[in-house]
């Protein structure tokens, strides 16, 4: 706040512009987050609801291995995807950055990130496309000689994490390559004057110094992949299933909210844990 | 060869294999949209227009394809004005608790869409609520309000303040120097804002999934229809929302900011 400012002693007038957000947060974000809460406290027993508290739900979590199972995948699946997307989008971002001529970076990022744009849903069906019996992918590999008779890829966890890296390498090369534009060149030719080599600046200057672009985008690319059931559904199909399908399935099919928020508060909490995470190592990487 | 033609073929290499993995699908997705035949899958056989014309004699598609817009075009207005608002408040007023105000106005882009969508679906359950495309609107309004606050509050500078106050000195009150002064300042992140927002919402699936009943938005009706299984008319209304954004997104870069930009260096 300037110190002059003389608006800034009008406090009561603030509320007129907070309050509006402030009102519709507290409203459709904060009061549905603790009713599920509740629900989660509760039980389902056969078509009623009952309306005791206990912690049976979340005990029942890790009776069930199913839902273990579902954790597990949903882990596995991100930390995978996060490893492929980043060893992938890097050297693009670079690419864009440091070999592409100025006037044209704005123009290359574009294009790189224009699919990201496709709808959602459509996204997934058009890997499906892709990957299905008769799709390019089996058609090509079959031509090329490699295979004898088409894969079956669509419903694995294969299609799953193909689908979810197509859509992060985008999101990455966006955020690394803000990262790789914000350097200043001294740092290179400080390197180049001290005696490094292209390889050794690249891996003792340039990788550190984007190390936090990396990080937030690994953090991103971790909230969007766990919580996201769409991918999965349509690509990974029914025969392992992710923690969102286990939700859905609850919520659809059983229709049990009781447990379907309580799975959903564990899914919260997972995603808590990595953002603290995030934050403490970002933290420690700038001290 | 020389090592760096060499690296220079690796570079193109690379480019070219990222580039086409990237497309590979979009590219697959448009031209099966043109098969002549019923399966989307090769070899191609068309091109023909037969599954464009399915796409808009199928009345539940248009209609669905007209709520989405709606719904995206009012809940995105009302999230940049409930985000520009706030942004405006607490960049230019003292407030006791605004962080913390701050931080849940921003939490709802940590939490998972599924998880937003099933905690209203709850609470309106509750309430007696029932589902509709208000409801969706609503959700949508919970997921974009975040967006349009975060995207406003960094484009609120410092700079600004000093032409505010040459506004109050001449005799502005408060909300001229707001809708008179510092919204056409803020015009493009305003823009880019309410765009964003609108393909955010025109693309989201699981909270309108949840929450729509009867009329639905595009997304869910696009996933009826996978239920089908692969099929060219799922191409085709997969290639008009796909065409339809990217003109969106071009539009905003080589008309908003482009003007913006050159004005700004003018």
């Amino acid at each position: 706040m300037g110190p002059a400012s003389r608006n800034a002693t009008g406090d009561s007038r603030g509320w007129v512009f907070v309050g509006p957000a402030v009102l519709w947060t507290l409203a459709f974000f904060v009061v549905p987050f603790v009713v599920m809460v509740g629900y989660s406290l509760w039980q389902r027993e056969g078509t009623e609801l009952v309306r005791a508290w206990s912690l049976a739900n979340y005990a029942g979590f890790f009776d069930k291995p199913h839902f273990v199972e579902g954790l597990v995948n949903s882990l596995e699946i991100t930390a995978l995807v996060t490893v492929i997307s980043i060893v992938l989008a890097y050297p693009l971002a670079w690419i864009i950055a440091e070999r592409v001529p100025r006037r044209w970076q704005r123009l290359a990022l574009l294009l790189a990130i224009l699919p990201f744009w496709t709808s959602y849903v459509v996204r997934s069906y058009a890997w499906l496309l892709v990957l299905s019996r008769g799709g390019y992918l089996n058609q090509w590999l079959m031509g090329a000689g490699l295979i004898e008779s088409p894969l079956e890829i669509a419903a694995t966890r294969i299609a799953t994490v193909t689908g979810f890296v197509h859509f992060f390498v985008m999101l990455l090369t966006l955020t690394i390559y803000a990262n790789l534009v914000q350097l200043s060149p001294n740092y290179r030719r400080a390197a180049a004057d001290l005696g490094a080599g292209p390889l050794r600046t690249f891996w003792q200057v340039i990788l550190p110094l984007t190390l936090p672009g990396i990080m937030v985008g690994a953090f991103l690319t971790f909230v969007l992949c766990i919580g996201d059931y769409i991918t999965p559904q349509i690509l990974g199909g029914n025969n392992e299933l992710v923690l969102p399908q286990i939700i859905m399935l609850q919520i659809t099919r059983r229709a049990d909210f009781p447990t379907a928020a309580a799975l959903s508060i564990v899914l919260m909490v997972v995603v808590t844990l990595a953002y603290i995470a995030a934050a403490r190592w970002l933290r420690m990487e700038r001290v | 060869m020389t090592r760096r033609a060499l690296g220079n073929v690796g570079v193109a290499g690379y480019v070219l294999l990222l580039y086409g993995f990237i497309y590979l699908p979009v590219m697959t997705l448009v031209l099966f949209s043109f098969q002549e035949g019923r399966f989307p899958i090769p070899p191609f056989n068309g091109p023909s227009l037969r599954w464009y014309e399915a796409v808009f004699a199928d009345g539940k598609l248009t209609a669905a394809l007209t709520n989405s817009l709606v719904v995206a075009l009012l809940s995105s207005a009302l999230a940049c004005l409930l985000g520009f608002l706030a942004a405006y408040g607490f960049a230019r007023y003292r407030l006791p608790g605004a962080g913390p105000l701050k931080v849940m106005i921003t939490a709802p882009l940590t939490v998972s869409y599924l998880i937003i969508g099933f905690g209203l679906l709850v609470t309106f359950n509750m309430a007696g609520i029932s589902r509709s495309l208000w409801a969706v609107g609503i959700g949508h309004v919970v997921i974009n309000t975040p967006l349009c606050f975060a995207i406003i509050t960094v484009s609120l500078g410092e700079h600004q303040r000093n032409i505010e106050r040459a506004a109050r000195d001449l005799g502005a009150s408060d909300w001229q120097v707001m809708w008179r002064v510092t919204a056409p300042m803020l015009l493009p992140s305003i823009v880019a804002a309410y765009f964003l927002s609108v393909t955010f919402s025109w693309d989201e699936f699981i909270i309108a999934f949840l929450l729509s009943r009867f009329d639905v938005t595009l997304p869910v009706e696009i996933w009826s229809l996978l239920r089908s299984g692969l099929n060219p008319k799922t191409n085709a209304v997969g290639s008009v929302v796909f065409l339809a954004s990217v003109a969106v997104v071009l539009i905003l870069e080589f008309v908003v900011f482009r003007r913006y930009s050159s004005r700004r260096a003018a």
